[in-house]
């Protein structure tokens, strides 16, 4: 191996996508992306228990941002697309790293979360694709009105299959997040004796609080709570 | 072909002799370097460090290890520390100090000038290592810790908790591969060196086997360097590695290298006791533990007491009754006897009575149990993990095991042997240490030898040769390669009843209990009667399976084992023929009243120096006589 | 006691293997796990059988040769011990027990339980070294260290290079390996010079060789016989980002000398 050049930034990026650390480090850091968006969605979205007026009007206020609105929407769409193309592309070298499976394997430390990620992920995925044709543009919605998100809501959730279907979705995001947030911090290089201990807490919290949050949303409707 | 035994020391005040050898040396010009190839067998801290220096000087290196990796040379299990005459701590050390001490811890059986040399450049591989990325210890202020060790009344020893030779191999192993990216150093791993190449009485090259292939080939060189380790594993039972092996060196010995004092064996004090006949190979626990530990056995015989409950006036910490100045520190050979001495009178404690405690309890107490699991943490779960005692709360059982052979090929001022171009460094070469080695002193020497020595003997020889000149066409390289391939054909042809690993244990039996820490002459030659026996049924009745075109474990195994049952008839001989003690040598029949080691200088000052003279016939003893100009010749004391 | 194994016998790397059952009737408990392997090639040869064939070498736990997983962990059930330094009494009498190789595109199989690990050996030569010719070496106390940065450098140099972090890996990633000798290195002034540049090489070398990713599920942490921290790969990550991301060309005018 002869010495590296780097001389566009072209070059650059290529290099450092490359390599494993490359991969993994964008998916860490779309992945905080994500993370801050669910987050932040979580929080908008509990407007729903002060009411239909409330809602309404945070959405309506989301849709007069225009133009920020749509750049909010492609930096998660590209955060989206890179989280995935990273996870594939890494998915595959997985596959081609152990060509022969043991015939017998233990684990010692991983944590089913950890374990799940490649799974918990896909899912997700196919939840958001869903999500959005519901209550986004509404065409997997059974009666989608435009600027009514409250009333999207209610009766969306009122069918118990799309609800379970949430329910289920949020769990595994939760436990996608579980692993995910403190791995994030791991793989951009943050790890101290002192805090990672905290980072793990903070990671477990977090995943409780977003799938806690989430799941709340269908079952409040389900059982009857938001009307 | 008698031997010229010429040691080329130079003259003159003894710190002045090697730079006055440097000045003599003739050079090689950078541009030429590349035509030279050097043949480099072992990749451990001698040959490895040789093969990266030599790399870094422009010659064309190969380099041959039956390894997967250089990082796996025994050298990495050196545990407690390399010494070097830095002085740092204040305490009066000098590189004087340090050539007089390993003289006279090697009993006075060993070239003034070499050790000289030794000390004088024990400061420059600190810095080398440290430069290296090393992580020695070090004090709060960022400067280097020491420690002390066996032998010396300074603490000269640098350490890397309780793994320093791992730390000091993997330096030299990543400036070694930092050799292979450039390209100037070429690795072969998984090959061993079966035989030696002797052209016109210039060793010429190597015949080697690919371990994993089984393939056959044949190398040619400038010069062959041999750092291939010592024997121990003559005794089955040691703390050598289990792959470690003479046949190198045995097979140069054969082919007309001389054999130094086959004979200088150190058995090391502290090693953890056996426990079964099942037992593959003996651990060591590293001297270091000397320092803070406290070495007793029972004032009354046969005590079998849980130790703890055994009160302080009933104890017996032995060393320090009879070695007051030095205490649990004197050297190991006298350590070593005097654990067999305790034993043998009846005072032995655990399984046999073959063991004495090493204590911890005051220490602990004195220095809290933190500041002892940083300095010997790792030694301590490894002795739990062995045994499944705690060694904070019981006290260890140790007992003496072979650890280190400070005899092999002989080698004069510039480490050649008497092959012109074959040079021998590290444990496999029988320089520097003389008849016992002070703890910390192998490190030493393997990095010496490898970094600052060779890189000027091997450039001085091949100055004056001619690169090339011959192919693996040659007719020698031809019937040393048929050689080899007839002598596997044999071991595999056999298909006898007994295991190569039978045989390897019954001739350290012979071994341990004729030659061992004890030695006399009608045991010596009672041996030289079992062992040629041995031989002969090995031949005859050797069970080596699978084919010679494959990865074949036993195979390996059965070439090495029978190396060894002629290595040790040799060291026997030389044993009954060195009719004195000295150091780990000793002979029961010479003695002090007090039992120590009774040297005969009239007699036996001097290097034994073993010649081949062809397969059944005995040996010729040679002799290279030691010269004193610098220290006097003393009874050694540690009283 | 008795031992039922359960063996992957391969013959070569390009033949396929199989596990083969074997049964040990006299185990002593204070044996090591190798030296019962000892005792079954002793008998398999008097059979007249070929041995199983599994690296070993030192038999204290440090030069790194041995190593294979017993039922799916390397270097079996015990934390912090090598398979050479694992001994029969963390067994119970007539436990059955599966013997396989380490398992990486990186690492194939030469023989029954031993494998090529040269690849380490390669990223090692990528960049894992400070480069310093022998006899240019400043005295050694002119360069202090920090003794907390000595000592995390002792902790990641601890590393063996025995593998079980890749056969432990679910993606058979080296980030432990690499990223121990990366810290070790980068944690001490004198490696600082080429702090970057090694960061850049090991981990392009590591990609090269085939070895898969880090996700962060710290199962080498867990079965690392020496306990090398993924501490050290937080580091790793963090200094080849900052390497690629810093770059600089070499002068085109060449040295300064």
């Amino acid at each position: 191996m002869g010495t590296i050049a780097l001389n566009s930034g072209l070059e650059r990026t290529a290099f450092f996508y490359q390599s494993v650390v490359g991969k993994k480090v964008v998916m860490a850091v779309t992945g905080s992306v994500l993370c801050l968006f669910v987050l932040g969605h979580m929080l908008g979205n509990m407007q729903i228990y002060q009411g239909a007026e409330k809602l309404n009007n945070y959405a309506a206020f989301l849709q007069g941002l225009g133009a920020g609105l749509w750049a909010v929407r492609l930096v998660l769409l590209a955060c989206v697309g890179l989280h995935i193309l990273s996870a594939y592309q890494l998915w595959r070298l997985k596959l081609d790293a152990r060509p022969t499976p043991y015939v017998k394997k233990a684990t010692v430390a991983t944590t089913y979360a950890a374990r799940t990620m490649t799974w918990s992920g896909p899912i997700v995925l196919a939840f958001i694709i869903y999500h959005l044709l519901h209550f986004t543009t509404g065409q997997a919605h059974p009666d989608f009105r435009r600027g009514d998100v409250y009333h999207n809501v209610i009766a969306g959730f009122s069918n118990p299959a799309a609800s379970l279907f949430y329910i289920v979705a949020n769990i595994l995001l939760a436990i996608h997040l579980y692993h995910g947030v403190w791995s994030m911090f791991q793989t951009v290089g943050v790890n101290h004796p002192r805090y990672t201990p905290w980072l793990k807490r903070l990671s477990k919290a977090y995943a409780w609080v977003i799938g806690i949050g989430n799941v709340s949303f269908p079952l409040a409707v389900l059982t009857g709570i938001v009307k | 072909m008698a031997f010229q035994l010429d040691s080329r020391t130079p003259s003159g005040p003894l710190e002045q002799r090697w730079s006055k050898a440097k000045q003599e040396m003739k050079l090689v010009s950078p541009a030429n370097r590349r035509k030279y190839t050097v043949i480099v067998v072992g990749s451990g801290l001698a040959g490895g460090s040789a093969a990266a220096t030599l790399g870094e000087l422009g010659y064309n290196v190969k380099c041959f290890s039956f390894h997967d990796s250089p990082r796996r040379a025994h050298s990495i299990a050196a545990q407690g520390g390399i010494n070097a005459a830095k002085n740092y701590q204040n305490d009066g050390d000098s590189v004087y100090r340090l050539f007089y001490d390993t003289i006279k811890g090697g009993d006075f059986r060993s070239r003034e000038s070499n050790v000289y040399r030794l000390a004088e450049v024990s400061v420059n591989i600190i810095d080398q290592c440290v430069a290296q990325g090393v992580p020695f210890a070090r004090e709060y202020g960022g400067t280097l810790a020491n420690r002390s060790f066996g032998g010396a009344q300074v603490s000269r020893t640098f350490y890397a908790r309780g793994q320093t030779g791992q730390q000091l191999l993997l330096g030299c192993y990543q400036a070694l591969e930092r050799q292979v990216d450039a390209g100037r150093v070429q690795m072969f791993y998984r090959h061993e060196m079966l035989d030696l190449v002797v052209i016109d009485g210039r060793a010429r090259g190597i015949v080697t086997r690919n371990l994993v292939t089984g393939s056959i080939d044949c190398h040619v060189a400038d010069a062959v360097v041999l750092a291939t380790g010592g024997y121990g594993n003559a005794f089955y039972l040691s703390t050598n590695a289990k792959n470690c092996n003479a046949t190198a060196i045995w097979r140069a010995y054969k082919r007309g290298a001389g054999f130094g004092n086959p004979c200088y064996t150190q058995i090391h004090p502290t090693c953890i006791p056996q426990s079964g006949d099942y037992q593959s190979k003996l651990t060591l626990m590293s001297e270091s533990l000397r320092n803070d530990g406290r070495i007793w056995v029972p004032k009354q015989k046969g005590d079998t007491r849980n130790p703890n409950e055994i009160p302080e006036d009933e104890r017996d910490y032995y060393l320090e009754r009879m070695y007051p100045a030095f205490g649990n520190l004197c050297p190991r050979d006298i350590a070593s006897r005097a654990a067999k001495l305790m034993c043998d009178q009846g005072y032995g404690v655990g399984p046999g009575g073959r063991g004495v405690y090493l204590d911890f309890k005051e220490s602990i107490g004195r220095l809290g149990r933190k500041t002892i699991e940083e300095r010997y943490g790792n030694l301590f779960e490894m002795y739990e993990r062995i045994t499944g005692e705690d060694p904070y709360t019981v006290p260890m059982r140790i007992y003496p095991a072979v650890h280190y052979t400070m005899g092999g090929l002989w080698v004069d001022y510039h480490l050649q042997s008497t092959i012109p171009g074959l040079f021998v460094l590290g444990e496999a070469n029988f320089s520097d240490h003389g008849a016992n080695r002070l703890g910390a002193s192998a490190l030493m020497q393997g990095l010496a030898d490898g970094y600052f020595i060779i890189s000027y003997t091997v450039g001085h020889f091949l100055a004056q040769v001619k690169p090339g000149g011959v192919n693996t066409d040659h007719a020698e390289f031809r019937a040393a390669r048929q050689e080899v391939d007839e002598r596997t054909r044999r071991l595999l042809s056999i298909k006898g009843r007994k295991t190569v690993d039978d045989f390897h244990r019954e001739l350290g039996k012979i071994l341990w209990e004729f030659c061992g820490m004890a030695r006399n002459a009608p045991g010596l030659k009672h041996a030289l009667e079992k062992i040629p026996e041995l031989r002969e049924e090995f031949w005859q009745n050797v069970n080596v399976p699978g084919s010679a075109e494959d990865l074949n474990q036993s195979l390996e195994k059965a070439g090495r084992v029978a190396d060894f049952l002629e290595l040790g008839e040799l060291m026997c001989l030389d044993a009954l023929e060195r009719e004195e003690s000295c150091g780990g040598h000793f002979r029961e029949e010479h003695q002090t009243e007090e039992g120590e080691a009774k040297r005969d200088d009239e007699r036996f000052c001097h290097a034994a120096v073993w010649e081949y003279a062809g397969d059944g016939k005995r040996p010729v003893r040679h002799v290279e006589p030691l010269q004193f100009e610098f220290v006097h010749l003393a009874q050694r004391s540690y009283k | 006691m008795k031992i039922i194994l359960n063996i992957w016998r391969q013959k070569n790397s390009s033949s396929p293997g199989k596990m083969v059952r074997y049964e040990l009737g006299n185990v002593n408990e204070h044996m090591s796990f190798l030296e019962m392997l000892d005792v079954l090639n002793e008998e398999l040869t008097r059979k007249g059988e070929e041995p199983v064939t599994f690296e070993h070498d030192c038999r204290e736990g440090i030069c790194g040769s041995c190593g294979f997983m017993i039922n799916g962990i390397p270097h079996g059930p015990e934390r912090g011990t090598t398979v050479c330094q694992l001994h029969m009494r963390h067994f119970h009498d007539g436990e059955e027990l599966w013997l396989e190789p380490f398992r990486a595109k990186a690492f194939p199989v030469l023989k029954d339980l031993m494998v090529d690990r040269s690849a380490f050996d390669r990223i090692i030569a990528a960049g894992g070294y400070i480069s310093i010719n022998t006899g240019s070496a400043p005295e050694a106390n002119s360069i202090p260290v920090k003794k907390q940065c000595a000592d995390r450098a002792m902790d990641a140099a601890a590393c063996i290079g025995c593998g079980a972090c890749v056969a432990a890996c679910p993606n058979a990633s080296a980030s432990l390996f690499v990223s121990a000798k990366i810290a070790h290195l980068g944690l001490l002034p004198q490696g600082e010079p080429e702090r970057d540049r090694r960061a850049m090489r090991m981990v392009l070398k590591m990609t090269e060789e085939g070895f898969g990713y880090c996700t962060n599920t710290g199962e080498c942490e867990a079965i690392c016989p020496k306990g090398v921290k993924i501490e050290n790969i937080a580091m790793m990550h963090r200094d080849f980002t900052r390497a690629v991301a810093l770059f600089r060309e070499e002068s085109k005018a060449g040295g300064a000398g």
